[in-house]
Parts: C-alpha cells; structure tokens; sequence
C-alpha cells in the first residue's frame, strides 16, 4: 500500500515547547516521523521533519490547518509540502 | 534523510525569499467544433464548451498548490483563434462574442482568457478584417479577454497591411480605454511568429495543430536566478551561464512536476512548460536586476544586449535538460512596465526603447508593455511593429510588440496599470514620421535562409 511522505518545515525564533507542540499536533493526525533535524542558527529555529501520513481518512486540508495553527501559537512558520516536489527539484 | 536539508532549506528559501512561483497553469481548449453560422448559437457553444472543460481548473489547480505547497499564481484558459472559428457566421457580432468569454472565465473564476486572436502573417480574410476592426470595443467592453494578432513570419513574410491596421486598432483600443490610462492595450499583442502552445498572456491562444484539451504551465523565477548569481564570489562569464542553467534546470522540474499533477488530477493531456523568467514589480523579482548582477551599472549600458544573450540561452538550455516537454516562449520576459529594475533605468535614462528593441532580438518575446506618449501617431506605431517583426522574421525567432499609447499623457509622466501589469515612465520615441513607409502597405517578402551574414 502507497503511503503519501510530507516534508513538514518549521522556521522561526526559539522559545521553549515548539517542538512539543507541534509533535503533538502531529500524532493527533497519526502522522508519523520517519525523520526528524533541528537546528538553531542565530535565534532562528529550523526543524525539518519527514511524516508519513496513514493511507486512509488523512486530509491534507485539515492537517495544513491545524499545523498552521499551532504555527500561529508558536510564532513560528509551518509548511507541509509533498516530498516529490523537493526529490523533483534537487535529484534527477 | 534521503532528502538533505539544504535541499529542503533551498526550495523553501526560493518560495519564502525569490518570489518563485509558477505563473501561470493555462488550460488550451480548441473550439472548432463551435462554429455554427447564428452568431447567438455560436456563442451558446463556446460558453459551454469553455465552462464544461475549465469548470474544475481552478479548485483543481489550488488543490495541487497546496499539496506541494508552490504557489500558482494565474489560472488561464486560451482558446481556439476566434476569428477562425467565428469565419463561418454569417453576421458575426465579435464584440458580442468577446463578451461569452469573458462571461465563461468569469463563471470558472479564471484570471485571463486568451485566443481573441487572427493570424494574418500573409494575408487577411474578410473575417479577419472584420475580426480585427472590432477589437477595440471588444477588449474596452471585456475585462479577462486577451488578444493577439500574428502579423508576420518567417516563412510567410511581414503582412504590412495588418502592421499598418494594427497602429490604428492600438490608437483606438487605448482612445476606448482613456479613463484607465488605456489598459486595453495591455491586453493586445501583435506577434512574428506566434507561438501556438504559449500559456503566458496577453499572447496566449490555442493553435489549431493543437489537441482536444491540453494543459500547459508557465513557470518563472527571475528572483531565483538573481539571487543564485548574487550568491558568487566574482564570478567568470561561464560560471554565471552555469549557475543560471543550474536554476532553470530546478524551477522548470519543479513546475513540469506540478503541471503534470494538474493534468492527471483533471484528466487532460499535459502540453508544455514554459520556463521564461517573468518579472514582477515586487521587490528582487527583475530580470533589469540580474542583468546588473552581473556587472553592468545599470540595465540598458553597452554590454546589455550580450548578457540577456548569455541569460536567455542558460535558460533555455536548463529548461530543456529538465523536461522533454519545454515548449512556448522559454527564455527571459523584458516588460518595462513589470520590471521594478527595468522602471528605474529607464527614470534615469539608462534604458531607451532603441536598446530595447535591440535587447529583443536575442530574447524570448519583444518590446513588451511600454508606455509612449498619448499623441504618438498611429504611422509611428505601425513602424515599431514593423521594425519588431523584422527582427523575428530574419532571426528565425517570436517576437511581439505590446504598445500602450497612453492618453493624454507625455514623455516622462507616470501611469500606473496596477497589479501585475506594474506602471512606470512613458518613453521617447522618434519624433521623425513614418507615414509614407507604412503607408504603402502590401508585404515584406519572405527572407531567404542561407547566405545569413
């Protein structure tokens, strides 16, 4: 069975709990991390995540929602992108 | 991670940061089967025949936008060329007809709607002539309508007659149009060698070698470019033509990739990516700026002519290593009027339209949204389309000529078109008539094709 993988973004300044809160958000969806970097440069916080997300009743609609939500909790920019369009771009 | 993250951080980068975006996913519908000699049935039969194959363009195309998070910036629709397939009715009411597809872009909520077209590169029918007389009215009395006019090529010669016509149909269009600085002009482009898969406006349209139903995607990123080449430590020439194929080569995969995700979602034919570095006026997104990037104090100095020669030809040759399926204008859009970078060396008289015009010969299209003062007469613009056309015929290239006369107004005004269509100064031309050239009328003959010295 095909299961759709995401790449999930998040860039803004550090504070406690970003991390936390948006994991959270995640398992709430059952989406899984199959990889996970973070880094800090300067004040700004980067987080790279790899979810796959389950092959049935997911909608990316919904999830791109809640994730921008707890974006907007944070103070911190989340984008949920296809992992095609990053593998497109940089890999022949 | 199988993915590395300057990959990730890189593609983010170019979205947040370099404006890059696809500009444009244009739905191609041929309407030959329209044709019908009632003018009221005929246009029955577009404005269906568009609504029923466009009607899930857009939720389609804002749904792939999400899913891989690019933005796609116009929806399009561009049609079979109108005066072919309204030659059949017997009394046919164009303006009436430019209304039905304004009315069905507007009911599928699409940005423009291109194909109001002729093409008359070596002779005009009646349609044609009645086609091409209503196209003033047509454009002040529509809003998504776009219009083209192929009036020469370089297999067919220059067909002087229509470059003469055309003068006058600008004049008229942007008379119609006065109360917005003649925007009607905007909307029109006389072309040499019109491409018939082009997804850009104002010149797109639908050729008849084309099929049923086709998606094709415009895909644009001078901020891109600019950036990567800003990125070098003192580069050579060939260093920078290598990093500008690189970064085509990236944003025309990332945009075949999502046309074709369109066209599967919607069950359409994928046509072709158009990779043309499109300026807009936000800040950075100029193709003037990577021109200065690369070492010219301002955009329009000596030495601009062979740096768009080196910046198109690294586009195109990135485009077509990425993608079997590169097609339309490919290469860099020079608009005055959408260009922050080109705005300012025309305010500071580095860039004239004499420089222009040569800059258009070793580019993607030709002298492209410039203001020129409202007296300016018809005879005058008929001789920069003329002198437009002779470059793409000879050079075996498209080129166009999109001419805003703007009412009223003088050289050095400013006039501002708003949106993506941007604003700026309206330029000089030549105060030396050439009414008895133009006059004339007849053919340019065909060039011949050895001997080129």
């Amino acid at each position: 069975m095909k299961t759709d993988r995401f790449v999930i973004t998040v860039i803004g300044v550090d504070a406690v709990g970003i991390v936390a809160g948006v994991t959270q958000k995640m398992s709430e969806f059952k989406v899984n991390i199959i990889d996970i970097r973070q880094t800090l440069m300067g004040d700004i916080f980067t987080m790279l995540m790899i979810g796959e997300v389950p092959s049935s009743g997911f909608v990316l609609s919904d999830f791109q929602d809640a994730m921008a939500e707890i974006g907007k909790i944070h103070n911190v920019e989340i984008r949920v992108q296809h992992e095609d369009i990053f593998r497109h771009m940089h890999r022949i | 991670m199988y993915l590395t993250s300057e990959e990730i951080m890189q593609t983010i980068e170019m979205v947040r940061m370099e404006n890059l975006d696809i500009r444009t996913i244009t739905m191609g519908i041929s309407l030959r089967d329209c044709s019908n000699p009632q003018n009221e049935i005929f246009c029955e039969n577009i404005f269906e025949k568009i609504v029923k194959n466009g009607e899930k363009l857009v939720p389609v195309v804002d749904e792939v936008q999400d899913f891989y998070g690019i933005p796609i910036i116009n929806k399009r629709i561009s049609v079979t060329p109108i005066s072919i397939v309204a030659e059949s009715c017997k009394n046919p009411d164009f303006v009436e007809i430019a209304k039905t597809m304004d009315e069905a872009a507007k009911e599928i909520n699409v940005d423009f709607i291109g194909g109001f077209s002729a093409l008359v590169q070596k002779g005009l029918t009646n349609g044609d002539k009645r086609f091409i007389s209503s196209i003033p009215e047509s454009l002040a009395s529509t809003e998504k309508v776009c219009s083209s006019v192929n009036v020469a090529g370089t297999k067919s010669g220059i067909n002087m007659d229509a470059v003469s016509e055309m003068g006058k149909i600008i004049k008229k269009t942007a008379e119609l149009t006065k109360n917005k600085d003649g925007i009607g002009c905007a909307k029109l482009v006389i072309f040499a060698n019109a491409p018939e898969d082009n997804p850009f406006m104002a010149g797109a349209f639908h050729g008849v070698g084309e099929a049923e139903c086709v998606i094709n995607a415009g895909v644009s990123g001078p901020g891109v470019v600019n950036s990567a080449l800003r990125r070098l430590f003192n580069p050579t020439l060939g260093e920078i033509s290598e990093e500008i194929k690189k970064t085509s080569f990236k944003i025309t995969r990332m945009g075949e990739m999502a046309a074709r995700e369109v066209s599967k979602r919607l069950g359409v034919e994928f046509g072709v990516v158009d990779i043309s570095l499109a300026p807009t006026p936000a800040v950075g997104d100029s193709v003037a700026e990577i021109l200065e990037a690369m070492g010219l104090e301002k955009c329009g100095a000596h030495g601009t002519t062979a740096a768009l020669a080196l910046l198109n030809d690294a586009v195109k040759k990135g485009g077509l290593m990425a993608s079997s399926s590169v097609g339309g204008l490919s290469g860099a859009f020079i608009p005055v009027s959408e260009d922050a970078g080109m705005i300012r060396a025309v305010e500071c008289g580095a860039l004239s339209i004499e420089k222009l015009e040569a800059m258009t010969s070793v580019c993607s299209v030709g002298l492209d949204m410039i203001a020129v003062p409202g007296d300016t007469p018809a005879s005058t613009i008929s001789g920069i389309i003329a002198d437009e056309m002779a470059i793409g015929v000879i050079n075996n290239k498209t080129t166009a000529a999109r001419l805003i006369p703007v009412p009223g107004k003088k050289q050095g005004d400013l006039v501002e078109f708003g949106g993506l269509l941007g604003g700026g100064p309206i330029m000089s031309v030549s105060s030396f008539s050439s009414e008895e050239f133009i006059k004339r009328g007849g053919r340019i003959p065909a060039p011949v094709n050895s001997l080129t010295n």
